[in-house]
């Protein structure tokens, strides 16, 4: 604690909170620096979670970053198993990286998963000239000479943006993942560049990074791979419309501490559950270009179990891992 | 003209009472968290991002705030280059080589004007080039691919043997020591650990601002330990400044080409400042060729690295606005803080939200305005700062290092790792080896891995792929010679290459009769006879200039006294 207590202090703002507040007020740690995806879930979650009363003392937001969430995770099981006034926010990054055993050999089970409120669509997006024009396109050209096309995308190599091509082409029945070809960097905006200055031929990504580029026309989008169409971007076909079984959404939600109780568990969920229906959470939806994604409690936990065994298989096809 | 409406709207947002008020609050911090060592641009406006919440700033008044600091810190780094030898920020780096020995010269004055002056020009000119080129300019990013970023890195790689003061096997040897640093972490094209230890806190690697605060104030605070702060770096005394109207006049030229070459590194995203100066320097060393006195407080080397860092500064904000591509650490820091404030920056930023774009830019106008006032006239306001004694000084050197590498990244393995890195410089020191290509080993090391092995993946292994465009095969030509040159020039030219003295401060320079070439090859491989005869391994093996002149008889290593001749004129003698 003294060292979180410290960090704030450095932060300047929460020197209040941190001091009078610690005993009681809940604290979301957000894997990441200010200003991503994980931080974006711990602000406005913890922020509606006082706003509609749910908490009782503002939420006090920890930035944890390291290893891509590894630290905070570590931290969690080893330090605060028992703490029922922490959250922890989490997304695919999360789940993809425990499935990859890039969390020091931390599994998924060391921790329980409360529940996704929303999730960024997935994205495959090409050049305003390219020759593709709907997926089916892209899928084909791959088909036939896989070495035709270099996806480009914001994530490592086997990270989350890497793994959504290959799920489409899996739905295509093209299995030969090895072949496929990808570069990883820095965040989606410098994939679009590269994708847009010609030098990779799709890239794949969040919709959050890439509407703006999608409505300034410099890219085009082939599909979003959502179940259905995303709203303000209606005129952007579906995966599954157009032939292809797949769902592909960079959930926002939370994980705690394996070891609080069941009660615990199950208040965490109604909190959430809550904080997914209030009309502030759809604005802020809106807001942010996230689609409709609910799965609150126990339900979360088993599908974020098949999400981690699939996961497993794709990295070993793709030989992430072996 | 409709530029000028635009950039109207904008000072009619920006200039307000309160506004202005926040615009010299933000220099006067930023110049002080700029030249404190530790404390640079990316911690600096990470620090006060939850104090503009905090405040309850509205988005133009957080943004003006902010770019103050931003500037601010820019122009503050280069204060404690000049006065301790420690950069007071990374970009500030360059600045050492010559500010310090300006100092030394008693011309701290000078070298603080000028370089005030230089960083104005450089940040001033590159907020020009934001509102009139800007939108354009950033299509430059749509032109570089894998391939030319390689070589691009690959060009300020070719560069930085250069830097080395005096022994360029002992550069080439700190490069690869900051390449092999580069190394640990995550790899990008695989998603494999490498060299990790399966500790957690490497998998992101090391941080090359944990590695510059380690390297140079953290091992500076061993020196003083070791020397019981006596003879310590901060004698340098400051006497009245006045303006050196012909040194500024004769640097004219200078700060334009930095302000040039750092602007377009600053515009191409990942450069950034650090590259920026490096590059401004390194070109403006062979533009001016042996007739220079770089390494030895040459007011070009000052002014170089100035106007190349800030206009690097300002041309970093282009890809940040309309690609939403952070163009260096410390845009990173505010691109997130623009997302924050439900901003998004990108293609249609200019198009949706011109009065904070116009406000921005209005505002970094202000803030250089106000930042010439204070860092030229008043800059002895801040000097002051630095000019504490040295046993306050020292304590509070390693308080803010420490601070300030764990405000921004938040893990106590860090400040161990930092620790580590300060004696890791110590040692170099001892041994002579120039820190400086270490941290650009490790700041240029990983691009040019990943874009390597990008180029690679994109074009199935195909090499010749490095050279198939016109801009790659330009960096090509242009890196080929940095390579070759130096090994050609050096039996050519009577000064070696980038005017790097073969003689002690103060000693008159001598003709090298042709015996003393092939000494000079030997010297350049790294071997120094009489260092090899003494048999005495650490010991430094050169002449006492540039920046190691004060350790010089003062850190010995072995039997040797204070007093033993530096071994390098006693070798000019003997051949």
């Amino acid at each position: 604690m003294t060292k979180l207590s410290f960090r704030a202090l450095m932060g300047g703002a929460a020197l209040a909170v941190t001091l009078g507040g610690n005993a009681f007020a809940t604290e979301c740690i957000a894997p990441a620096d200010a200003g991503g995806g994980w931080d974006f879930t711990c602000r406005q979650i913890g922020k509606l979670l006082y706003d509609l009363k749910l908490v009782d003392q503002p939420v006090q937001v920890t930035n944890m970053a390291g290893a891509g969430g590894g630290v905070a995770y570590t931290h969690v099981v080893t330090d605060r198993n028992e703490d029922a006034d922490l959250i922890v926010a989490a997304s695919s990054a999360t789940t993809t990286r425990l499935a990859q055993n890039a969390y020091a050999g931390m599994t998924a089970d060391q921790v329980r998963f409360v529940g996704a409120i929303g999730g960024d669509p997935g994205v495959i997006v090409v050049a305003k000239d390219s020759p593709f024009q709907t997926l089916g396109d892209l899928v084909e050209a791959i088909k036939a000479d896989p070495t035709s096309v270099t996806f480009a995308g914001g994530s490592a190599a086997g990270g989350f943006d890497h793994l959504k091509p290959l799920m489409v082409l899996k739905s295509a029945g093209f299995t030969d993942f090895a072949k496929v070809k990808y570069i990883g960097l820095d965040g989606g905006a410098e994939a679009i560049t590269q994708t847009i200055g010609g030098f990779t031929q799709a890239m794949t990504g969040d919709m959050s990074e890439i509407a703006g580029f999608i409505k300034s026309g410099d890219v085009r989008a082939l599909a979003v791979l959502t179940a259905d169409p995303v709203p303000g971007f209606e005129d952007i076909p579906t995966a599954k419309s157009q032939g292809f079984d797949v769902e592909v959404v960079n959930w926002r939600g939370l994980y705690v501490p394996r070891g609080i109780s069941d009660d615990e568990f199950n208040a965490w969920a109604e909190k959430l559950q809550a904080v997914a229906d209030s009309a502030e959470w759809k604005q802020i939806m809106a807001d942010n270009g996230l689609a409709p994604f609910t799965k609150v409690g126990a339900d979360f936990q088993g599908w974020i179990d098949g999400v981690v065994i699939d996961t497993t298989q794709l990295s070993k096809d793709i030989g992430v891992i072996q | 003209m409709e530029i000028l409406s635009n950039l109207a709207m904008g000072f009619g947002v920006a200039l307000t009472p309160f506004t202005l008020f926040l615009a010299v609050v933000g220099c006067f911090l930023g110049t002080i968290i700029g030249a404190l060592p530790g404390l640079g641009p990316s911690n600096g406006v990470a620090i006060l991002i939850p104090l503009a919440f905090s405040l309850g700033l509205d988005a133009t008044q957080a943004l003006v705030l902010l770019t103050s600091v931003y500037y601010g810190t820019m122009y503050g780094g280069r204060i404690s280059s000049i006065l301790l030898n420690i950069p007071g920020d990374e970009p500030a780096m360059m600045t050492t080589l010559d500010g310090y020995p300006m100092a030394k010269q008693g011309r701290a004055g000078d070298a603080l004007v000028i370089s005030g002056v230089a960083s104005f020009v450089g940040a001033f000119i590159a907020t020009i080039g934001l509102v009139i080129i800007g939108p354009l300019l950033a299509r430059i990013a749509y032109k570089f691919g894998p391939a030319e970023y390689f070589a691009l890195y690959l060009l300020a790689f070719m560069t930085l043997g250069g830097v080395a003061s005096k022994n360029q096997a002992k550069a080439a040897f700190a490069a690869c020591l900051g390449l092999g640093i580069a190394m640990i972490g995550m790899d990008n094209s695989t998603g494999m650990p490498r060299f990790t230890g399966g500790n957690l806190h490497l998998m992101d690697g090391v941080d090359f601002l944990v590695a510059i605060v380690g390297l140079f104030a953290i091992a500076e605070v061993f020196f003083f330990i070791e020397s019981h702060g006596k003879n310590s770096a901060i004698g340098v005394k400051l006497g009245k400044v006045t303006i050196p109207w012909a040194d500024l006049k004769a640097t004219t030229g200078t700060m334009l080409r930095g302000t040039g070459i750092g602007f377009v590194a600053g515009v191409l995203p990942g450069a950034g400042a650090s590259l920026g100066s490096f590059m401004a320097y390194m070109a403006e060393k062979s533009f001016i060729g042996s007739k220079g006195n770089f390494g030895k407080g040459d007011p070009r080397g000052v002014a170089a690295p100035e106007a190349g860092n800030n206009a690097a500064a300002g041309g970093a904000m282009i890809p940040m606005l309309t690609l939403g591509v952070p163009g260096s650490g410390t845009t990173a820091v505010m691109l997130a803080l623009l997302m924050t404030l439900n901003i998004t920056p990108g293609p249609l930023l200019f198009a949706e939200q011109p009065e904070i774009v116009w406000g921005l830019i209005a505002s970094l106008f202000i803030a250089n305005i106000v930042l010439l006032v204070m860092n030229v006239p008043l800059v002895k306001l801040f000097v002051k700062v630095l000019m504490v004694p040295p046993w306050v000084l020292m304590p509070l050197v390693t308080m803010v290092s420490f601070v300030g590498i764990y405000s921004l990244t938040g893990s106590y393995f860090d400040l161990l790792l930092m620790v580590g890195f300060g004696v890791l410089g110590y040692f170099l020191r001892k041994l002579d080896v120039p820190t400086v290509p270490v941290i650009l080993g490790i700041l240029l090391g990983i691009q040019m891995e990943d874009n390597l092995r990008r180029a690679m993946v994109i074009s199935d292994g195909d090499w010749p792929f490095l050279f198939s465009s016109p801009i790659s095969i330009g960096l090509w030509i242009a890196a080929i010679p940095g390579f070759v040159a130096p090994i050609f020039l050096r039996s050519v030219l009577k000064t070696p290459v980038g005017g790097r003295p073969v003689h002690g401060p103060g000693e008159e320079r001598r003709q090298c009769r042709p015996a003393c070439w092939c000494h000079r090859a030997f010297w350049a491989l790294g071997f120094d006879r009489n260092a090899l005869a003494r048999g005495v391994a650490l010991r430094p093996t050169s002449s006492p200039s540039t920046a190691d002149r004060r350790t010089a008889g003062r850190f010995r290593w072995g039997r040797g006294s204070r007093n033993i001749p530096a071994p390098r004129p006693a070798r000019n003698g003997a051949t």
